[in-house]
């Protein structure tokens, strides 16, 4: 589903690079955990695989992507194989719940009839019916992370991107988020989560990817987050 | 495009509009002021060059003809200057035609003592009116080469004095134009950069989640154009308020200049602004937007 095969990238010439030789593979239906320090090359890993960056050097292949070949106009289609939430939730702060997850289906041209029924079924599924009207900026960090899930998931995506999603959550919302996440995987969808929150890794014992200074210095079935010091 | 995407397109456009409501208030402000400049230029300018139209058409050049000339040789010479590209009208003025007019505008009551005589027999004349008083020089030299006129008279010196103001208007025109459209490129790069910074979060968004340039792009695009029209139509508004009042003003207050200034009637002048205005205006919406939009598709 996931393939990284010896991916390299440098922001600047003559500098470190980002990421050094990164090769993985993350399979149709996993639960990933990648984890590392600040700097370490975790956001450079979401980025690329979002296409927002391309590798100095090596492949990425997503979904039968290639994503150092893809053409700048076939990037959209790409995306739409992948749902992604941010730390900083990313939702449109002038519109309410509903128009922001149905805004992920206006986009891709589905029809009215259509976002009618799966916009109130995903606020259904991330625990947010009720509040279909009030707008993003009147709800908690956790619940706006809820609204910025149901976005990704709306158009049935078969990866889910989450780059620190609970870093700006307390630790109840940031379990409630997870437990979401969990529950999304276990419904079918790839899942890949960014972070470096320790207690949730250790204690949800998944597939955990840690990288530092840009390289994978462990990849280990129900791991858990090394110290790195 | 789908209906429903048209339709979702559009509303989006017109909700843009009162979502960023201080950079929708800056870009109608810019478009406004632009256009409210333009309008008033334009109606400056059209109606100075009306007043010196009007002008031109009252300088003639006045034929006399040999005193043993036929009236067959007067209408030959009469075509023969109706023929000529330069020449508005011809107007034959007639011995007892002129006496009459000299009797009304210089004797009043004294003409009873001339009563049976005229003593302007033989000034029968061609009053000539040109279509551009620039050419009365071309018309002088052909009217001297005529066989039948005795003498021509013409004023050298009002058509210069004209030509020259038409084109020292032209000169002016096209140096305004040019500060207004500097003026104007100021206003609306600022305001453009003002869209960049407000756009930029929600451009972002919508790429991330798949959007296409095309879905990215219609509903700014649609706000740039809505935006224009009212742009466009404030000063438009307010120009057709500004210029009834002047010329009302201008025609009861100054009635000694009335010979002097003519003015266009507001639907000579609005016939051409409304239409340039709106395309100014939609074209300043539109490409503000696209401009605006272009430098966050790259994401």
């Amino acid at each position: 589903m996931i393939t990284l095969e010896n991916v390299s990238k440098s922001y600047t010439n003559d500098g470190m690079p980002a990421l050094n030789n990164v090769s993985l593979h993350i399979n149709k239906g996993e639960f990933v955990f990648i984890v590392g320090d600040s700097g370490s090359g975790k956001s450079t890993m979401i980025k690329l695989l979002l296409r927002e960056l391309t590798p100095t050097s090596g492949r990425i292949i997503v979904n039968n992507f290639d994503l150092a070949r893809l053409r700048r106009r076939k990037i959209p289609k790409y995306r739409r194989n992948i749902g992604v939430v941010f730390q900083d939730f990313r939702l449109l702060k002038d519109r309410n719940v509903y128009e922001n997850v149905a805004f992920a289906q206006r986009v891709i041209e589905r029809p009215t009839k259509e976002i009618k029924k799966n916009v109130p079924a995903m606020l259904s599924l991330v625990g947010l019916p009720e509040k279909y009207r009030s707008k993003t900026k009147e709800l908690s960090g956790g619940e706006q992370q809820r609204v910025a899930l149901a976005r990704a998931l709306v158009n049935n995506p078969p990866i889910l991107l989450a780059d620190e999603p609970t870093g700006n959550l307390d630790p109840r919302n940031s379990w409630e988020i997870m437990k979401l996440l969990e529950e999304i995987n276990r419904r079918g969808t790839t899942v890949v989560v960014v972070t470096h929150n320790r207690e949730i890794v250790n204690a949800m014992r998944k597939r955990v990817i840690t990288v530092k200074k840009g390289v994978i210095v462990s990849d280990e079935e129900k791991g858990e987050y090394i110290d790195e010091d | 495009m789908k209906i429903s995407t048209f339709v979702f397109t559009f509303k989006q456009g017109f909700k843009n509009i009162f979502r960023n409501k201080i950079f929708s208030l800056a870009t109608i402000a810019t478009i406004a002021a632009c256009i409210f400049l333009f309008g008033l230029f334009y109606s400056v300018v059209e109606n100075v060059r009306y007043s010196i139209a009007k002008a031109e058409t009252n300088v003639a050049v006045t034929v006399f003809f040999d005193e043993d000339i036929t009236d067959s040789r007067i209408q030959e010479i009469g075509e023969m200057i109706r023929s000529r590209p330069e020449v508005a009208s011809v107007n034959y003025v007639s011995a007892s035609d002129a006496w009459e007019a000299f009797k009304v505008d210089y004797l009043g009551e004294y003409a009873d003592g001339y009563e049976g005589d005229n003593p302007l027999e033989g000034s029968e004349n061609f009053e000539i009116y040109l279509q551009d008083v620039s050419k009365q020089g071309q018309l002088v030299s052909f009217l001297e080469t005529v066989d039948g006129i005795r003498e021509i008279n013409h004023s050298d010196v009002t058509a210069n004095i004209l030509t020259q103001f038409n084109k020292l208007l032209s000169y002016v025109s096209l140096g305004i134009i040019g500060i207004l459209l500097a003026v104007s490129l100021f206003l609306i790069s600022n305001t453009v950069a003002m869209g960049i910074a407000v756009r930029r979060e929600e451009i972002g968004i919508m790429k991330l989640i798949g959007a296409t340039d095309f879905v990215v792009r219609s509903p700014f695009l649609i706000e740039g154009i809505l935006l224009g029209v009212i742009g466009a139509t404030i000063p438009l508004v307010a120009v057709y308020f500004i210029y009834n009042n002047i010329i009302v003003y201008a025609t009861e207050q100054f009635v000694i200049l009335n010979d002097i200034l003519h003015f266009k009637t507001a639907r000579d002048i609005f016939s051409v602004l409304i239409p340039v205005a709106l395309v100014l205006g939609v074209g300043l919406g539109f490409f503000g937007s696209l401009i605006t939009v272009r430098k966050h598709l790259r994401v």
